[in-house]
């Protein structure tokens, strides 16, 4: 007998006695099978219907996360406002990868310009200055940027760089997490990508006094280009 | 000196330390009220709970069948999945492959479950150089010392002792500035995490639908150590599982309010496999270890099997009036708090950690905290009565048979009485004294007066 068939015989034998289901004090409970993703969706906290809503809720999330939103008309803005941060931070050196978006805005920086598609030296993006990726959703809930390694260039370029910069379209805003998973399901349901991440505002830790402090590992600063 | 006993002492010297108890109180008060907030901010916090419980209840219910179908769907992407009886097990296939990649560095992510299986003095025993890299981890392993709490590792440290401790063991500079000193960790650790050879993380969930672990944190952390060695391992208890992927929207919200008061932690990421084809980065390999380590004793206690759908997020550790006075470290235990008191003599042994069932006022402020509504305060009473009953003490038999034939006998009753009148006043001149036959109680509590009459006495003479 192997580990494998000890361990679910002994789990097989402890489960012939049932257990009471929780919190039963005369309550009627649905069959578990019976809740579906969106089952949560009416616990969880409340989501305006209206796209200008979402937007707002996630602007305001963002807001308390300490992540820098803007809201931009065109690519044109989307530059200059990328421009203005280089300037600011005094960037040397970036890192990106393909896609619609990043094609569009990255390349006027004028920076040497590490891709992350195709396996890359990690010690370079470490030289980095920003990482600059796509993502999968905004979810307008948790003020959340929701990224696959298949969408943002790979696990490390949305964390290793001091400064994340995610560029994503108007379209991309879903309502609340429910939303998130329907949507990562109909997108990847066949081949998901190894990673998916929920990235809520810059890295921080409170394990010094429970004293808030971004930057633990991860990117100190995190900014959203919606378009 | 046995377990209680060390429990006794030191939880005595920790109940009168008050510089302790104000750094706890301080660490805490900001939870608290974020923690509200955050479950105000739900439609119905009571129904999330209640639906995190069914989703926990349906998944350790099934267990066997969703164990299968987890591994089935992570192996098909490349994953090797391992199974461990025991903790000696667990050590031994992590050092195992340890020895096959030739590997000298380690860096690892925070893992109650390695604390468990005491991983860490495994690899260093194998010559390995092994870093934690959750900063509060990192500041522990620094102080050679276990977590303080299984979500706030360093909880109970000033930022005095911290910068203290950095110039000690990483000679930089005094500072007093918590941002500061974050910084000088980040810089000693980014060199660890760009060269370490394995990296190692625990899991928050693991999703039967799909073959994923989730994981939980704020420091991005764990995203770097699942991103940049060249292999991976997970290590997680099996009572891990969720039945599918979108329990995580409710589970990820839950987790972080009930945890650190947060909407959401940081980053909550789900890994699927190691390096895919076409993927640019990530471990080539990725090795996930499931653990029992007597898992399955508590699992096959219908009574009690719900203390494995806790998600460690620690709430009943802040709410916890015992935890607050003597702190993580008196408990010596892996789980601190009411959880860990539940379930440490299910892991470790009844008759040897009975007495933190004892270690409680029953108040049930750790039931009501509970996100995934695990009957805490009355499994404690539950792990008393099955110690009672499994080997009832010496004294607790004298004393139950002695009162049995008290009060089935009016006469003995009554003399009883009348002598614990008598005899009072000279309790009190010996009270709290080792002289008093009272003394375990009586050292910090008052005994209430006998009444100066009896009821039925009273009632004879209104008649």
């Amino acid at each position: 007998m192997t580990e494998r068939e000890k361990i679910l015989a002994r789990v097989r034998e402890a489960l012939k006695t049932p257990a009471p289901l929780p919190g039963s004090h005369g309550e009627i409970h649905l069959p578990a099978s019976a809740k579906t993703i969106s089952t949560a969706r009416q616990w969880l906290p409340k989501v305006g219907e209206s796209f200008d809503e979402q937007l707002a809720l996630f602007a305001k999330n963002t807001a308390e996360l300490k992540a820098d939103f803007q809201l931009l008309n065109s690519a044109d803005e989307a530059r200059q406002a990328l421009l203005r941060l280089r300037e600011s931070e005094n960037w040397k050196r970036a890192a990106c990868h393909s896609g619609g978006l990043t094609d569009a805005i990255c390349p006027p920086l004028n920076l040497p310009l590490l891709r992350t598609d195709k396996p890359y030296n990690v010690h370079e993006l470490e030289t980095c200055d920003v990482g600059i990726s796509e993502c999968d959703a905004l979810v307008a809930q948790t003020g959340s940027v929701l990224v696959t390694n298949r969408s943002a260039g790979g696990r490390a370029l949305s964390v290793l760089p001091p400064h994340h910069v995610v560029l994503a379209r108007r379209e991309q805003l879903v309502a609340d997490l429910p939303a998130a998973f329907e949507l990562l399901q109909q997108k990847y349901v066949a081949n998901y990508p190894s990673m998916i991440s929920f990235i809520t505002g810059p890295s921080r830790t409170g394990d010094i006094e429970r004293i808030l402090v971004l930057g633990a590992h991860g990117p100190k600063k995190l900014t959203i280009f919606c378009l | 000196m046995n377990f209680a006993s060390q429990f006794l002492k030191d939880a005595r010297v920790m109940a009168g330390d008050l510089q302790h108890r104000k750094i706890i109180r301080t660490a805490l008060s900001h939870y608290e009220v974020a923690r509200d907030q955050r479950k105000a901010s739900f439609q119905s916090w009571e129904s999330a709970r209640q639906l995190a419980a069914e989703a926990k209840w349906d998944a350790l219910n099934h267990l066997d069948k969703y164990l299968v179908e987890f591994t089935a769907k992570i192996e098909a992407r490349g994953t090797k999945v391992h199974w461990a009886s025991t903790a000696a097990q667990a050590r031994e296939i992590i050092l195992q492959i340890v020895r096959d990649k030739k590997a000298k560095s380690v860096i690892k992510s925070k893992a109650m479950t390695a604390e468990e299986i005491h991983l860490n003095d495994a690899l260093e025993h194998a010559g390995l150089n092994v870093v934690e890299n959750d900063l509060g981890e990192f500041i522990v392993q620094l102080r050679h010392e276990a977590p303080y709490h299984i979500v706030f590792p360093s909880m109970h440290l000033t930022r005095g002792e911290i910068s203290e401790l950095f110039q000690r063991e990483l000679g930089s500079a005094p500072t007093n500035d918590p941002e500061e000193l974050t910084m000088i960790a980040r810089r000693a650790l980014r060199k660890k995490f760009l060269t370490a050879d394995i990296g190692i993380t625990g899991a928050n969930f693991a999703i039967a639908e799909t073959g994923m672990i989730s994981i939980t944190e704020n420091e991005g952390n764990a995203r770097l150590t699942a991103a940049l060695p060249k292999t991976m391992i997970s290590l997680l208890g099996i009572e891990k599982i969720l039945p599918k992927m979108g329990d995580l929207a409710l589970f990820l919200p839950i987790l972080a309010t009930a945890g650190a008061g947060q909407p959401l932690t940081c980053y909550n990421t789900m890994y699927g496999g190691p390096r895919q084809p076409g993927e640019s980065d990530g471990p080539e390999e990725w090795h996930v270890v499931l653990l029992d380590n007597h898992r399955t004793e508590l699992l096959a206690d219908a009574e009690q099997r719900d203390a494995l759908h806790c998600i460690r997020c620690g709430a009943c550790l802040n709410v916890c009036p015992i935890f607050k006075n003597i702190g993580g470290h008196t408990y010596g235990t892996t789980y601190g708090g009411p959880i860990g008191s539940v379930i440490t003599p299910h892991l470790r042994g009844l008759q040897d950690w009975k007495h933190l069932s004892n270690a409680s006022s029953l108040c049930g402020a750790c039931t009501e905290a509970c996100p995934v509504k695990i009957n805490l305060h009355h499994h404690l009473l539950q792990n008393r009565r099955n110690a009672a009953a499994q080997q009832p003490t010496l004294k607790e038999r004298i004393g139950f048979k002695s009162f049995v034939q008290l009060a089935n006998h009016p006469k003995l009753w009554a003399f009883a009485k009348k002598f614990a009148r008598l005899t009072q006043p000279l309790q009190k001149l010996v009270k709290g004294t080792r002289l008093d036959p009272g003394y375990h109680w009586t050292q910090t509590r008052d005994l209430p007066d006998v009444a100066p009459e009896t009821f039925k006495d009273w009632w004879r003479k209104r008649k």
